[in-house]
């Protein structure tokens, strides 16, 4: 009997098993309830009464509020950072770099909770700001998800671009703008992609800081506790048709600006 | 569709992680998946689902000894494993009890018709109505009833008042205590700072949107709560006016109210909440304990059993809260133990397991302890055993210097529901604090009621209703933010265009 032949292609069975099993299947599932009603009927009501309650709507756009002005501000803190990290010549970089990653190490729930105590002492009544203080726990929360992408492409850029540019007589600031920025593009890109996608869902946070108005993943909370699956899966596909429409348009930007890096 | 037409546990297990993949929500406990193995005959295995922290875990320390006249009380072991070896000494049979717990009846309804099994499970009472109306559930068997079992503690215990509300209360007909068996009951109430609020002020569903609290009131973060009490608050006038007080009708009444889901109520009902999330703190659903005893709020919505646990802790602060109930109505609740016909089928064996789970829950020693660790109330009042009686003294009678009161608790305790012979000598702040909330008064229990179970239609309308309240509407989005965004997105396509033209003719 001959031995089984083991081939390279064979270590893909178990990420291939667990792709079908809880990515694949589950997509199936959400498709059905999405467009299925009580009774098992197909139809389209749970999509045009999305796009039809200003309500739904409204979470939406809220939920598209929350998200771009926590990456906004994220980036604006962490390029900076991350710049200034990757292009210091201090011996001991590595901790500096821990200690933006170390806040991750600790518990989520614990980390709000204490930011929580640092806001009320700042602002006393924690009630009175809550779309402030949901765009402050969520930065809080994933700045490290937007510092290391962006810090990895700047430390990886070759330094000889920069020394070219600066012989061709371009300024500080010139040679920054035309060849550090747009060569980072890609670590903001993947930067804002990690932050900006669970900030649209992440309703935890907006839990502990006290924020009453629901965004999508509250928002799908409750249609489960109505017992509403059909209008909660359809919600939840809305929203992964967004983040696929949302990858492909950075997909498409990083390989544009590949091309174009290139070039230079 | 492969799990369309048949929901079996994978559909459960691949909707959650589905679920929590998408908005980072937290995840149902996992199942303790046992594989059954061919053991012998004699064991049976009983699934029991019950509430987070809702039974006692036991490993008490020493001094935690709750000593009785008639003896002491302690958990040293797990109420489950207390109940097996109890169950192999009585019965001689072996059972393994599988528990788990659920955090909400949405959450457990989700479950079972998900494809998850269990032969015991512990539901609040609209969900028991439910359960009833999909029949769902098995009634309890005629042994359970048998007063001259001396092993069947909950029928010989159960306090004669919770008993007649089970046995009044019917859904489609059948009446609640022939399918379910009490708990844990309580009320619904308002914890207050008494040095902010007056106790006048608390006693009332309007303080809710009272703007001379604002931002200092905590409200419950889930639907039927908040429906309650905003209907309390709507028809005040009419629920506290003397000819509705004095209408021999009052209860059946009170609870038609209570449970209106008319249109016009549920608008109202509507525009009070918008109100309330314009002047409360937040909608909670777990931090109001907490923000109430470091005092950042002055007002908390709150079932009697977190009211008790609330107090307690902020007494441990010496930060002193009060309890008060409104005088619109409150809100009945219990939570009570039900047999489901998917787990037990026609297991006659498993049957018998789970109702001596109850009968055990039920004992007097072990009503105590449940009722030590978790705080919330029993429905057990212990019958001929005084011993839980002597607890709530126990716990809340007078030492010799204190100011004193009467408390009444013959409704709960004495047969005949008459008053007298069940009081306790009470420090006089316990009147409107622990005491009141654990066991409220017969006057708070004259104006409850129990919210029932909504059908699918009146589901469909609140729930709507809820997220009226709690989304954003896109109409209240402001005219500058619409002018940014156009402005931004025509830049967006002109500076597009521009380099696009522009990698066209570089010359440009």
């Amino acid at each position: 009997m001959r031995q089984l032949k083991f081939s390279r292609k064979m270590l893909g069975i178990p990420y291939a098993v667990f792709l079908l099993l809880f990515v694949a299947a589950p997509l199936f599932v959400l498709l059905y309830y999405a467009f299925s009603n009580g009774q098992g009927q197909f139809t389209t009501e749970n999509l045009t009464g999305f796009f039809s309650d200003p309500n739904t709507l409204g979470t939406l756009f809220y939920s598209f509020g929350v998200a771009v002005v926590t990456t906004a501000v994220c980036l604006l803190m962490a390029y900076p950072a991350a710049y200034i990290l990757a292009v210091s010549r201090l011996k001991a970089k590595s901790v500096l770099v821990m200690l933006f990653v170390i806040p991750m190490w600790i518990n989520f729930s614990l980390r709000i909770t204490a930011l929580k105590e640092i806001l009320t002492w700042l602002e006393g009544n924690l009630a009175y700001h809550p779309f402030f203080n949901t765009v402050v726990g969520m930065s809080y929360d994933f700045l490290p998800f937007m510092i290391l992408p962006i810090y990895t492409t700047i430390s990886r850029l070759d330094g000889a671009l920069l020394e070219a540019a600066r012989d061709l007589g371009a300024g500080e600031a010139q040679a920054f703008l035309k060849v550090t920025l747009p060569l980072s593009l890609p670590g903001i890109i993947s930067g804002v992609s990690m932050v900006f996608l669970p900030a649209m869902t992440n309703y935890v946070v907006l839990d502990m800081l006290y924020n009453s108005t629901y965004i999508m993943g509250s928002l799908i909370g409750s249609y489960f506790a109505a017992y509403n699956w059909h209008g909660g899966s359809m919600i939840a596909l809305i929203l992964l048709a967004i983040i696929c429409l949302f990858t492909l348009f950075t997909s498409g930007m990083e390989e544009e600006n590949t091309r174009g890096g290139t070039l230079l | 569709m492969m799990a369309g037409g048949k929901k079996g546990p994978a559909a459960f297990g691949l909707a959650c992680c589905m679920l929590c993949a998408l908005s980072f929500g937290a995840l149902p406990e996992a199942r303790a998946e046992a594989p059954e193995k061919n053991s012998r005959k004699k064991e049976v295995t009983l699934r029991v689902c019950n509430w987070e922290e809702y039974i006692d875990l036991g490993d008490w320390d020493e001094e935690e000894t709750i000593g009785l006249p008639s003896g002491n009380v302690i958990g040293e072991r797990s109420m489950v494993e207390d109940f097996t070896d109890w169950y192999y000494e009585t019965y001689g049979i072996r059972v393994k009890v599988e528990y788990s717990t659920f955090g909400t009846n949405e959450d457990l309804y989700n479950m079972l018709t998900l494809g998850d099994t269990y032969d015991l499970v512990c539901p609040s009472e609209y969900m028991i109505m439910k359960l009833m109306a999909e029949d769902r559930l098995l009634p309890l068997s005629e042994d359970f009833f048998d007063v001259s079992d001396e092993n069947n503690y909950y029928i010989k215990g159960v306090s004669p008042y919770i008993q007649s509300v089970f046995e009044k209360n019917r859904m489609e007909g059948k009446r609640w205590s022939d399918y379910a068996a009490g708990y844990m009951w309580g009320i619904t109430g308002i914890v207050y700072n008494p040095d902010a609020v007056t106790e006048e002020e608390a006693s009332s569903w309007k303080i809710l949107n009272n703007p001379a609290y604002k931002r200092q009131i905590t409200i419950k973060d889930n639907v039927r709560d908040s429906y309650f009490a905003a209907v309390g608050a709507v028809k005040s006038e009419l629920l506290t006016s003397k000819e509705f007080l004095e209408d021999t009708d009052y209860q059946k009444n009170l609870e038609r109210e209570m449970n209106d889901t008319s249109p016009e109520t549920i608008g109202q009902v509507q525009d009070y909440l918008q109100d309330v999330k314009d002047n409360c703190y937040s909608f909670e659903t777990d931090s109001g304990k907490a923000d109430m005893i470091t005092g950042k709020v002055a007002v908390n919505y709150q079932w009697s059993g977190d009211a008790v646990y609330t107090m307690d802790q902020a007494d441990e602060e010496e930060y002193t809260l009060a309890f008060a109930v409104p005088e619109e109505a409150t809100n009945i609740y219990f939570d009570g133990w039900v047999l489901l016909k998917d787990g037990i089928g026609e297991d006659a064996a498993k049957q018998h397991a789970a109702e001596a789970f109850i009968n055990f829950n039920s004992r007097a020693d072990n009503v105590i302890r449940n009722m030590y660790y978790i705080g919330y109330t029993s429905v057990i009042s212990g019958g001929e055993d005084g011993r839980i009686f002597e607890y709530a003294d126990w716990c809340y009678g007078a030492g010799e210097e204190e100011e004193v009161s009467e408390y009444d608790l013959g409704y709960f305790f004495s047969k005949d529901g008459k008053e007298g012979k069940y009081v306790i000598t009470a420090p006089t702040d316990q009147v409107y604090r622990q005491l009141f909330a654990q066991y409220p008064s017969r006057d708070a229990i004259s104006r409850s009621s129990i919210m029932v179970c909504f059908d699918e239609e009146q589901t469909r309308a609140i729930n709507q209703m809820w997220i009226n309240v709690r989304c954003y509407n896109i109409h209240d989005v402001p005219g500058w933010i619409w002018t940014v965004l156009f402005g931004s997105a025509c830049g967006l396509a002109v500076w597009g265009i521009r380099r696009r033209i522009l990698k066209k003719f570089p010359a440009l």
